[in-house]
């Protein structure tokens, strides 16, 4: 993407003029996107980044000429290679949608018909806008399959979405989308339900993959580091409107906008390390399986310091919430135990007293489903300082007032539903659910994964605040690297159920690594446009 | 992505709203009710005031028999007499009373023990009792269920209060059915883990974490099961094994005035007359179902008609 001087630029592709888009919500219209103009030549890649609410995914399917239910295009006008497709019927739109504009949708799972074999329904559109015979199609997708990497390229059509995994579901997602050979494809957000490990190869297969087709792609993402990779020009979105607008290189160089070099935020914070030889929890050579079927969890030895933050790292399917699962008692492990200060915990769930559960509390990664969305905040801070600490009346709603004011919200959050917060002031709800308890260790599983980067600084500098001034531990899980930088102490690195590692921060995130850590590292992406390429000659090397 | 894109906008711009009252959110409802669903809820309005005040509106007492049997419509009798002579007018309204007040009683009943333990075997979700559970309702639901009553009632013997537990139990296999298939989307949700992390009881997991999430489609199917159970026990009552004489019954009376279908060429009021009956049963069916709709609609959350 970045050898721009080499690429033919053709004619104008996509142009958006003045875009205003409308959301129903509350029973009120509300304007998601205010005024956009978006022109992308044949051949460019655009990356649009923002915080989530910013209208990024909004403005990427009006590029297709489409609002979703619930919204409507108020003002702007959207031309495709010359056509309006405003004043275009429906089924011309349906013609150019599938042939000259395709879709990447973020969740790949999610959006394949369970009980169709991929190839079907890589071809299917292809063949049924009658652009191609299916034989041909389908030798198309084949060599598709080759160009994005899968392994063996002529079976995997066979196979049904189950039968392979995420990032491979993801590549075939984009050779259906590349199949009808368009013009235009819209990306969004492809890569993040992805691991890092996973990212790197998915990233790597669509930039070729684009380039060699000389397609147009709209990116969509939330993560800088990844346009930077992708992009020839970045779009930054706030609230509906435009920030900033540059080439790739010169918005990463020299961003103007404050909010622009906020995107960078979590990366800057640091903790010092601190050590302590008070042990409040360690599990010791623990064996688990789900329903007695393979090993997850193979001798796993953990140990957190009190006051420290230990950080879990490793790829989905590591064993890291595993682990945390039987920590809480939620699955009895085979063989080993769990020590909390000093004293074995029962091993399953049932057999612990309530004090032994209040001093373990747990946040989760989906603040969405960690809340009753029919209990207000009341109910959802109230219960536990009943419960733990047989709270009433005029005592539990001072507690109450505390806890909001610790997690920096105010009164006015008492009588809201779930429905009614933000991403990051439901995260702090949770935060203080498990505060509420009074507890000395806190699991946060994945807890600042599911938000923007500005969010996340503020929840880490939150558990940060709250860890100096309560003594709490933390035993953080992450797949984020930089998350892991700015909050722990030591860090656990976990492979297939095994610790690879277990050491201070400075330790495990200086060389020398062992090889699964380095490939680990390596593959977090970083605000540098070459970083992709360098990695991966890097890799082709070895 | 999409849906929390959405969702997190919403969520701030009506950071400063504050909730509305629970009157509020009704009225609010109401006046947006469609009118379907307005001409349905003042339909059911009218049948219970009818059920209820029946006494003071029925002309003639419930099994009160005059001497001329099958008597036209008329200034006396307005809808006419039955075979025995008993006034229809006032056993209509009477059969309101009777038939929805089994209705109803059979329908809470079923919703008592279908939902309590579908959501029972949804907690313990693929555990002993689950199995136990879900098998027994498989053998219940595996015979049709106009059979399996009939030969219930054969058995326990016609009365009213068999009639209720018999339909009850039968009716409680798919409330049952369905309150396991909803409950288990909520089971898996990381809050109800929560509550179990933080030790609390089964029981208050039931009642405070999963019913309210589950609600919506419960009084949705209590508006149809609720039909349903009517028009079993109308049928029931049409073949003779439903409610007994001499309490009046829409079911019954359309049985035994069907015989008067035949004298249409002669007079049409007369062939109309075990109509009537089954007129009413159709009139609550199509009301029900019509507030039903509405309120599947309202919390399903589909938006693409705005």
């Amino acid at each position: 993407m970045n050898n721009n001087s080499t690429k033919q630029k053709n004619g104008i592709l996509l142009e958006m003029q003045n875009i205003h888009i409308d959301g129903y919500s509350d029973d009120q219209w509300h304007r998601i996107v205010k005024g956009v103009d978006i022109t992308l030549r044949r051949g460019e890649v655009l990356g649009l980044i923002g915080e989530s609410g910013a209208g990024k995914s909004t403005l990427g399917l009006a590029a297709m000429g489409f609002v979703r239910a619930g919204c409507k295009l108020v003002k702007g006008s959207i031309r495709f290679d010359g056509t309006d497709l405003n004043t275009i019927s429906e089924r011309e739109k349906r013609a150019l949608c599938g042939s000259r504009i395709t879709y990447v949708a973020q969740s790949a799972a999610a959006s394949f018909n369970p009980s169709h074999r991929l190839i079907e329904q890589t071809v299917e559109t292809t063949v049924r806008q009658g652009l191609r015979s299916e034989n041909v199609a389908k030798t198309d997708a084949l060599r598709l399959f080759q160009d994005l990497q899968l392994p063996e390229p002529g079976i995997i059509g066979q196979r049904y979405p189950h039968q392979v995994s995420g990032g491979q579901l993801q590549r075939v997602m984009t050779a259906m989308a590349m199949s009808p050979k368009p013009d235009l494809i819209i990306f969004d957000e492809p890569t993040t339900a992805l691991d890092v490990t996973t990212q790197v190869d998915v990233l790597a297969s669509i930039r070729q993959i684009v380039d060699q087709y000389h397609t147009a792609a709209i990116y969509i993402t939330h993560d800088l580091a990844v346009v930077a990779q992708m992009a020839d020009f970045i779009k930054v979105l706030r609230y509906g409107e435009t920030v900033e607008d540059a080439e790739t290189r010169k918005m990463l160089k020299t961003p103007e906008k404050d909010y622009t070099k906020s995107l960078w935020a979590v990366r800057s914070i640091e903790k010092e390390e601190k050590q302590s030889d008070d042990i409040i929890l360690k599990i010791d050579g623990v064996d688990a399986a789900y329903k007695g079927k393979t090993k997850v969890l193979k001798n796993v030895s953990i140990v957190v310091p009190r006051g420290c933050t230990v950080a879990i790292v490793g790829e989905s399917g590591s064993g890291k919430s595993t682990a945390a699962r039987v920590i809480t008692g939620l699955l009895e492990p085979m063989k080993g135990q769990v020590l909390f200060n000093g004293e074995p915990l029962p091993l399953i769930l049932k057999g612990r007293s309530k004090e032994q559960l209040r001093r373990i509390q747990m946040i989760y990664q989906s603040a969405d489903t960690a809340m009753n969305p029919r209990h207000p905040v009341r109910d959802i801070l109230g219960r536990p300082l009943e419960f733990y600490l047989g709270l009433s009346g005029a005592k539990r709603d001072r507690r109450l007032l505390e806890l909001l004011e610790l997690i920096e919200l105010d009164e006015s959050f008492v009588d809201r539903l779930p429905s009614e917060l933000s991403g990051g002031q439901k995260q702090r709800i949770c935060i203080a659910r498990a505060l509420a308890a009074n507890p000395e260790l806190i699991i946060c599983d994945e807890v600042t994964s599911a938000l923007d980067q500005i969010v996340q600084k503020g929840i880490l500098q939150l558990l940060l605040r709250l860890q100096a001034d309560l003594g709490i531990s933390y035993l953080f899980i992450t797949h984020d690297i930089a998350t892991v930088r700015a909050i722990a102490d030591q860090v656990v690195v976990m492979f297939q159920g095994c610790v690879v590692e277990q050491g201070m921060k400075s330790e495990i995130l200086n060389p020398p690594y062992p090889s699964y850590t380095q490939l680990l590292l390596s593959s977090v992406p970083e605000m540098d446009p070459d970083w992709l390429s360098d990695l991966l000659e890097e890799r082709s090397a070895l | 992505m999409m849906s929390t894109d959405n969702r997190s906008t919403a969520a701030e711009v009506s950071q400063i709203k504050a909730r509305r009252s629970l009157m509020e959110n009704m009225l609010r409802g109401l006046r947006q009710a469609p009118p379907t669903a307005l001409f349905g809820m003042a339909v059911i309005f009218l049948y219970l005031m009818i059920a209820i005040f029946a006494p003071l509106i029925a002309p003639y007492g419930e099994s009160e028999v005059f001497p001329d049997a099958y008597a036209p419509w008329g200034e006396k009798f307005l809808l006419g007499t039955d075979q025995l002579g008993r006034d229809i007018h006032t056993r209509l309204i009477y059969g309101a009373r009777n038939t929805i007040g089994i209705a109803i009683a059979t329908t809470v009943l079923s919703f008592l023990i279908g939902g309590s333990l579908g959501l029972l075997a949804a907690i313990n979700h693929s555990g002993w009792l689950d199995q136990l559970l879900s098998r027994i309702v498989d053998a219940i639901m595996a015979i049709p269920s106009l059979v399996f009553a009939l030969m219930l009632l054969a058995v326990f013997g016609t009365n009213a209060f068999n009639l209720i537990i018999i339909i009850a139990v039968i009716d409680a296999t798919r409330v049952f059915r369905l309150t396991r298939a909803v409950a288990l989307n909520i089971v898996v949700m990381d809050y109800v883990e929560v509550a179990k992390l933080r030790g609390e009881k089964m029981g208050w997991i039931m009642r405070k974490e999963i019913l309210p999430n589950i609600t919506p489609p419960l009084v949705a199917e209590f508006g149809l099961r609720f039909c349903f159970v009517f028009l079993t026990i109308a049928g029931l009552s049409f073949l003779g094994v439903g409610i007994q004489p001499p309490t009046a019954d829409w079911g019954s009376m359309v049985r035994e005035n069907a015989g008067l279908i035949q004298f249409a060429e002669y007079d049409i009021t007369a062939a109309l007359t075990p109509l009537l009956p089954a007129c009413a049963i159709a009139l609550l069916a199509v009301a029900v179902n019509f507030v039903v709709d509405w309120f599947l609609h309202k919390t399903s959350g589909l938006r693409d008609e705005q």
